[in-house]
């Protein structure tokens, strides 16, 4: 099973991104290169995920993971190289696209319901006045994550886990093709790991979407996953579970591998 | 009761409540995103270029000898703190300084440039006012004044109603605004210019000291008790109004600064906010 690693030596023709004239890819990632500052964050970059997949993206801290979804967002600008999503350049069409950043860095000071923040993400504005179409797909969003119950409640008062619901149906209200979460946090007070993985891949079958998740969980990306990025400034590993997760990629993206990680190797 | 009604006959004092009125409808809005977004540094900063702004307005009207229409020192003032708001933006954006950094150096220089300017000016040649300047006054809103103020209040509300939802979605989480095509740097730049044009123009009425608390309090205060952003924003509003024409009333009856009165009431509002918020 781990007889073939997928670590690159030298690239060839086969990883290059294939396009599809009939079908384009979900995302095309070519060559790209991010620097902040003196620092090279991304560094020849490449690959092709078609649609309707589930993509994870995991690698270790500083590896460039949210610099690459900030890319796929145009959020950040490529130094190098080039990104497709759908075909077109980034933020050509963002109501195709449902973002759930990292919680850790949201200011929870603002006032605001959790339905204005669904709300916000049907309408891509802020909700002064709620009319009743936006008010009931709003209902229906937190109802598919099981967030029915917070519909009223200000955002100060939301746990880590009732918080990421929300976004999620913020993210999900506007049934978009692709889903990109950015390390959803899982464990105490956060959302069950099961929960989410479970949201996603409803979702996704439903709506015959797209998922990419950045995410620290090598089980639920070995489990829930169809393909996996394994990804340390430059891409380490890409394929599906059982060619990306190899000990030779993780050992190459993680350093040492050692039980004093969470690291499950086949 | 008429001799509660009967000082609202004078043209001053209803120039000073209309004008008012009209000021504190568009610093309750701004106040908003100020303190939504964490910037009240940037009234302090604003108000002390203004305060540079002015005193070379002053400089140019004395130089001008009171004709024409840089005889009005705010056509000076406006540009000056315009320029001051835009760099402290462009700072903020281009360097790892941070807008308190930033603001601190701006706010210096300009204090320095007033000082400089206003003790070029002959002390009996009465351009400035420099107690009223810093402390505010209901003898300020002159005719002229009084259309100019109605006039940038207009246009900012208007302003500020039209792009709520798009300055309030940025405010929220700039990141999320960018992905969903907000132009969120325009954004940013837009909203310190807008404050620059609000702050100049509040001044002589609220006064330089006080100007930032005056920007901030009202919203801060709603905040407290709002659990939406509409709702602060109305909050806001309705606090700044109310209390800047009581503000002003209490200033003639008293005889004492209109900055001061105002203040103190708008602080007694956010301590009685403050005491009975639900936790």
């Amino acid at each position: 099973m781990s007889d073939a690693p997928t670590v690159p030596t030298s690239r060839t023709e086969a990883d290059r991104p294939v396009r599809d004239a009939a079908v384009p890819a979900a995302l095309a990632v070519t060559n790209l290169r991010v620097t902040r500052g003196d620092a090279l964050v991304l560094d020849d970059v490449s690959f092709t995920l078609p649609r309707e997949r589930f993509l994870a993206v995991i690698g270790p801290n500083g590896a460039g993971k949210s610099t690459l979804v900030q890319a796929l967002l145009g959020l950040v600008r490529p130094d190098g190289g080039e990104v497709r999503v759908f075909d077109r350049a980034p933020r050509s069409e963002p109501r195709r696209i449902g973002y759930v950043p990292q919680l850790k860095t949201f200011d929870r000071s603002f006032p605001a319901t959790a339905l204005e923040l669904v709300v916000s993400g049907a309408r891509g504005r802020w909700p002064a006045r709620i009319t009743a179409t936006e008010r009931d797909a709003a209902c229906a969003a937190l109802e598919r994550v099981g967030a029915t119950r917070l519909r009223d409640r200000p955002l100060a008062r939301l746990s880590g886990g009732e918080l990421q619901r929300a976004f999620l149906a913020r993210a999900l209200v506007r049934e978009p093709d692709l889903v990109i979460l950015d390390e959803p946090a899982t464990g105490v007070d956060f959302l069950a790991e099961h929960d989410l993985n479970h949201l996603l891949e409803g979702y996704q079958r439903d709506a015959r979407a797209t998922v990419l998740m950045v995410t620290h969980d090598l089980a639920a990306a070995r489990h829930h996953a169809s393909d996996v990025l394994v990804l340390n400034r430059t891409r380490i590993g890409f394929g599906p579970p059982e060619r990306a997760l190899t000990r030779a990629c993780l050992e190459q993206a993680y350093g040492h591998v050692g039980h004093d990680h969470d690291l499950v190797l086949p | 009761m008429d001799a509660l009604l009967e000082p609202l006959q004078y043209a001053f004092l209803q120039r000073a409540l209309v004008g008012g009125a009209a000021i504190a409808m568009m610093t309750g809005l701004l106040g908003v995103f100020v303190v939504q977004r964490g910037l009240a540094f940037l009234g302090d900063g604003l108000a002390h270029a203004s305060f540079g702004g002015i005193a070379l307005g002053a400089l140019v009207a004395y130089g001008v000898g009171g004709a024409g229409l840089l005889a009005q020192p705010l056509w000076v003032a406006l540009p000056f703190t315009l320029a001051a708001a835009l760099a402290i933006a462009w700072v903020r954006d281009r360097t790892d300084l941070s807008s308190d950094t930033a603001i601190g150096v701006f706010f210096a220089v300009a204090v320095a440039l007033g000082v400089l300017f206003l003790s070029m000016i002959p002390p009996d040649a009465n351009v400035v006012d420099v107690y009223h300047l810093l402390f505010g006054s209901i003898l300020a809103v002159g005719p002229a004044d009084l259309r100019i103020i109605l006039v940038t209040a207009g246009a900012i509300v208007t302003l500020l109603v039209l792009a709520w939802g798009r300055l309030a979605y940025a405010t929220f989480d700039a990141d999320l605004a960018a992905a969903d095509g907000l132009p969120v740097r325009l954004l940013d730049y837009g909203l310190f210019a807008v404050a620059a044009i609000a702050v100049v123009v509040s001044a002589q009425v609220v006064g330089i000291v006080l100007m930032a608390a005056y920007l901030v309090i009202p919203a801060a205060a709603a905040r407290l008790a709002a659990r939406s952003l509409v709702a602060m924003s109305v909050g806001a509003v309705a606090i700044g109004v109310t209390t800047t024409l009581v503000g002003l009333f209490a200033s003639y009856a008293a005889d004492v600064p209109s900055g001061a009165a105002i203040i103190l009431l708008q602080a007694s509002v956010f301590l009685v906010a403050a005491l009975t918020a639900r936790r």
